[in-house]
């Protein structure tokens, strides 16, 4: 029996056409090497060929902007000669098919783009998307995935100051696991990864070069999963933080001594990406010597050494006086270091195996020429029937009995069970830790704050992807806000399904729609982002899922910066804001109490997300509590300051749906005095006092309960308790 | 006067060390694990993080590196030398300090604030506290479950400097983060200037962080590099 042969591009996930503007390109052929790399560089992962007509869309021409999209990370200007790089990436595939390793190589991949700046990575956050913890096995990948990302995080000596979490169905057989990571430099640190100077070396710096990995770009990031797929596992790469950890010092002790004249991370497509990127970038060429790689196992092929995705290697350029110093650093730090290639004047990237030619392509061909595609995108259907399932609010609920039920749900629940497992206090910068709606650092040595939070909204967005969209901007720059800080700059990883499906194209543009506008409407830059396409198992979407990370800004940092645990007898509390609108569409009360997903979320406004947000800033430096208003609504909100705080509050004049209404663009304060000095619409809504959430007529819950349903929402169902009713913990 | 800070590979709390130190007034200087001359050094740090890696068992592979030979030098000629999380890990299977460490239980990592109280001050961390007072101090480990075969012996010496407590400074299960023996912190050699502390006492150095109350911890560790226990 015969079964016919198929062609090794195919089986490489490159199409006929892609394999003709190849041989275009190259006049003749591919050879075998050849054939890999540009396969990889090709890659949606590598290439962002279906997205990259929409990302145009993104603006990042502020003056603050030092470095926009396409370094390996953004950089923008904190004044005084300080800067902040910042990057988000995904790793959603390698962690579903091994969790732990899939998350760990995440966090190091994220810190090798912000150290080849030539920053040092200060702080990492993790927003992750998982199914329904009441499912085992999604219990064994999240906890496998938090275990990964805290094991990696923790020993490569990386604080990582929080993320956020959702739990939905759509998330059960393709978890997203994005990871943000930011380095504090001085301008004169920064460095840039364009090679320059005929006859400079490339020496490849870090973990020997081995069989994991191959192919991780084309085979796990680019295209969707299907029963079987486990044999996919030699395509996840193995993490070593300990190796990754030496990397970082002796990287930083390179830009500190000036020996390098560029550098460059090993990720996705490994040798042949760096290569062909460091050079196409400073419009040169590039000799390399595969004999001379250090590598784990003697018996490599060509194809296999360049497109291996070992982790914890880097390419740097040097000059030739300098190699000595740089193979002496290396050694003081106990890393192998090994010049595998020369600058040229190019253009080619020509690669040697054992007196072989392997590859002779233009270097930057592999990283322009890919093809961009313009993919048909259509509204997809399922939009006209959900927005017909409005939510159903009635009048006289029972807030008591809904927030045991909200407060038990594992993403609005007490995320301690998460966060504890980070490092999150190395290098004494955290102001304001994890738990709060932004995390804040200072940087030492000046008065300058950074605040940082993480967003998305998948439900919300699936019902319109781009009012949801839009909305994740706002809320991010209102958590960054509240502590203190003013949004300044954002990345965005934008996860969805197959792009071939013109209903997730169609997402797509309307997300990036949606996040452009609102960028743009409170002028915050974007840096930097990531494209993660084909999130689809069994030819099931995932819902879109947008993440931003924002970058907030203060200077000087508010001396005592709003928290969450400052209520006390006697305050007061203020709701600020605009009334709320009934913005219940994938609203918890509806997605949890009436098991629902419809409606429509509300438009908003730019000018006034900016006028709200501009009050928050205002306030932080004045105000002994602020509390951004998002899942749940007012009384989810409420309850986590008098949980945290531990003091209960009365609450008057507000209606049991006014309560759980998600009106965005609200926040809470809490005050000493009886005015609040903002000219946003406000107003007071209670006092802080007793042991009970007294919400009037609309009813009550002792504070004791609320924080014991609270605490136990999501450590509970981790530890395999039943989830049917609420236990009590010893120490409540 | 000046106080080495003991870099190994993956160590990675010693520029924290650094800075808290410098609050408290004092020179210090980092001292890669490679180097083999501690001379001059008034007092020892040797801080947290992951030496080579924590692989094979937490401190296994750095008590064989080549600067540990003089660090045991001047431990024994009585110059101070504490150990913080990993430095405490380091001490034990140096032999410099008794005990060692098994993971937390719930075998899970704890980055947590932790309360301890100081159970005595005879030694060179704790000379500045007093006995009964409640610090604090942020835990930051996954195999910070302290055990020893000679416990009784350790207890019975005063060798136990911190235990961990709650807010009130009574100690009890509920309040024992990681599962330590006898809710063990930390622990001073016989000779009182070798003494290893499991949370980190430089990350309560500045209000701004949540607490300064590592601060009588280190202030009383460079008096000693002063001044020697009497």
């Amino acid at each position: 029996m015969t079964t016919p042969r198929v062609p090794d591009h195919i089986r490489l996930g490159m199409t006929d056409d892609e394999y003709q503007i190849i041989v275009e390109i190259l006049g003749r052929e591919p050879l075998d090497a050849e054939l890999a790399m540009y396969s990889v560089m090709w890659s949606e992962h590598c290439s962002y060929k279906s997205s990259r007509t929409h990302l145009a869309r993104f603006t990042s021409d502020q003056p603050w902007v030092v470095v926009g999209p396409g370094e390996n990370a953004g950089v923008v200007d904190l004044g005084d000669g300080w800067l902040a790089a910042l990057r988000i990436e995904s790793h959603n595939h390698p962690t579903y098919v091994e969790p732990y390793q899939g998350a760990a190589t995440g966090v190091g991949g994220i810190l090798r783009d912000i150290f080849t700046m030539g920053a040092r990575p200060v702080a990492l956050w993790d927003p992750l998307r998982f199914g329904p913890l009441d499912e085992p096995h999604n219990r064994y990948l999240f906890e496998g995935a938090v275990s990964g990302i805290a094991g990696y995080g923790n020993a490569v000596g990386v604080p990582t100051l929080g993320g956020e979490v959702e739990f939905a169905d759509r998330f059960s057989k393709n978890p997203l696991v994005n990871v943000m990571a930011l380095g504090i430099l001085k301008r004169e640190q920064l460095v840039l990864s364009a090679a320059s100077g005929e006859g400079n070396l490339a020496i490849l710096l870090g973990n020997a070069t081995g069989r994991d990995g191959i192919g991780g770009a084309s085979i796990l990031a680019s295209a969707s999963f299907e029963e079987g797929d486990e044999e996919k596992r030699p395509s996840v790469q193995v993490g070593d933080p300990f190796e990754e950890k030496k990397l970082i010092e002796a990287c930083l002790e390179l830009y500190d001594r000036g020996l390098v004249v560029a550098i460059q991370d090993l990720g996705a497509a490994g040798i042949s990406c760096a290569t062909s990127e460091i050079a196409g970038n400073g419009g040169m060429g590039m000799e390399v010597d595969l004999d001379k790689v250090h590598l784990r196992e003697g018996d490599m092929t060509p194809g296999e050494i360049l497109m291996s995705e070992s982790q914890e290697r880097m390419l740097a350029v040097v000059t030739p006086e300098n190699e000595a110093d740089v193979l002496a650093v290396a050694r003081k730090w106990e890393i192998d270091a090994s010049t595998i290639g020369v600058i040229t004047r190019g253009p080619d990237l020509v690669v040697y195996s054992k007196g072989e030619l392997v590859c002779e392509v233009p270097a930057a061909s592999l990283a322009d020429d890919a093809p961009r595609y313009d993919r048909p995108s259509q509204r997809p259907g399922y939009l006209d029937e959900a927005w017909a399932e409005e939510p159903q609010i009635p009048i006289g609920l029972d807030a008591g009995d809904v927030l045991r039920t909200l407060l038990d749900d594992p993403a609005i629940g007490d995320r301690s069970w998460i966060f504890r497992q980070y490092d999150h206090m190395l290098f004494l910068n955290t102001v304001i830790a994890p738990g709060h709606d932004g995390s804040l650092l200072r940087i030492k040595g000046t008065k300058k704050g950074v605040a940082v939070s993480t967003d998305g909204d998948s439900l919300r967005i699936y019902l319109d992807p781009r009012r949801g969209s839009a909305r994740i901007v706002f809320e991010s720059a209102l958590n960054v806000a509240v502590t203190g800080a003013a949004p300044y700059a954002l990345v965005d990883n934008l996860n969805f399904g197959n792009p071939e499906v013109p209903g997730v194209m169609w997402q797509f543009i309307e997300s990036v729609e949606g996040l452009a506008w609102a960028c743009e409407e409170l002028d915050v830059p974007v840096v930097g982002g990531n494209v993660s396409f084909y999130n689809q198992t069994d030819g099931v979407d995932i819902y879109p899922s947008p993440v931003v990370g924002m970058l907030g800004f203060c200077d000087p940092m508010p001396e005592h910066p709003p928290r969450l645990d400052r209520a006390r007898e006697d305050m007061t509390v203020w709701l600020v804001g605009e009334d709320a609108r009934h913005d219940f569409a994938a609203s918890a009360y509806d997605r949890i109490i009436n098991n629902n997903l419809g409606g429509r979320p509300v438009d908003v406004d730019g000018g006034e997300a900016r006028r709200v947000i501009a009050a928050a800033v205002m306030l932080a430096y004045e105000t002994p509590l602020l509390h951004d208003i998002s899942i749940g609504g007012l009384a989810v909100a409420l309850a986590e300051i008098s949980i945290i705080s531990g003091v209960g509050m009365t609450i008057e004049g507000v209606s049991g749906r006014e309560l759980f209404d998600e009106t965005p663009l609200r926040f809470i304060a809490v005050t000493h005095a009886d005015r609040l000095d903002t000219d946003e619409p406000h107003r007071r809504i209670g006092t802080i006092g007793g042991n009970t959430l007294d919400f009037g007529e609309a009813g009550v819950l002792s504070v004791a309960e609320a924080t014991d349903i609270w605490r136990n929402a999501l450590s509970g169902r981790m530890a395999g308790r039943s989830t049917e009713s609420t236990q009590r913990s010893p120490d409540a | 006067m000046t106080i080495a800070v003991i870099v190994y590979p993956g160590t990675n709390c010693e520029h924290d060390i650094v800075h808290a130190l410098d609050l408290a007034g004092a020179d210090s200087e980092l001292v890669w694990h490679r180097d083999t001359d501690l001379a001059g050094a008034d007092g020892i740090v040797l801080p947290g993080g992951f030496a080579h890696g924590d692989y094979l068992r937490t401190g296994a592979i750095a008590r064989f590196s080549p600067i540990m030979e003089a660090i045991a030098q001047l431990a024994h000629e009585g110059v101070p030398t504490i150990g913080v999380c990993n430095g405490f890990q380091i001490l034990c299977e140096a032999g410099l300090l008794p005990g060692a460490f098994v993971a937390n239980r719930g075998l899970k990592f704890i980055c947590a604030p932790t309360h301890v109280r100081v159970e005595s001050i005879d030694s060179v961390l704790t000379r500045g506290a007093y006995i009964g007072q409640v610090l604090r101090l942020p835990l930051n480990s996954y195999e910070g479950n302290y055990v020893a075969d000679d416990i009784n012996k350790i207890e019975s010496e005063g060798d136990v400097t911190l235990r961990y407590c709650n807010a009130g400074g009574s100690i009890d299960v509920s309040a024992n983060p990681n599962g330590s023996t006898n809710s063990i912190a930390a622990v001073a050699s016989t000779s009182r200037n070798v003494v290893g502390i499991m949370p980190h006492p430089e990350r309560a150095c500045e209000e701004i962080l949540g607490s300064s109350d590592g601060m009588v911890l280190l202030e009383g560790f460079i008096a000693s590099t002063e001044m020697p226990l009497s």
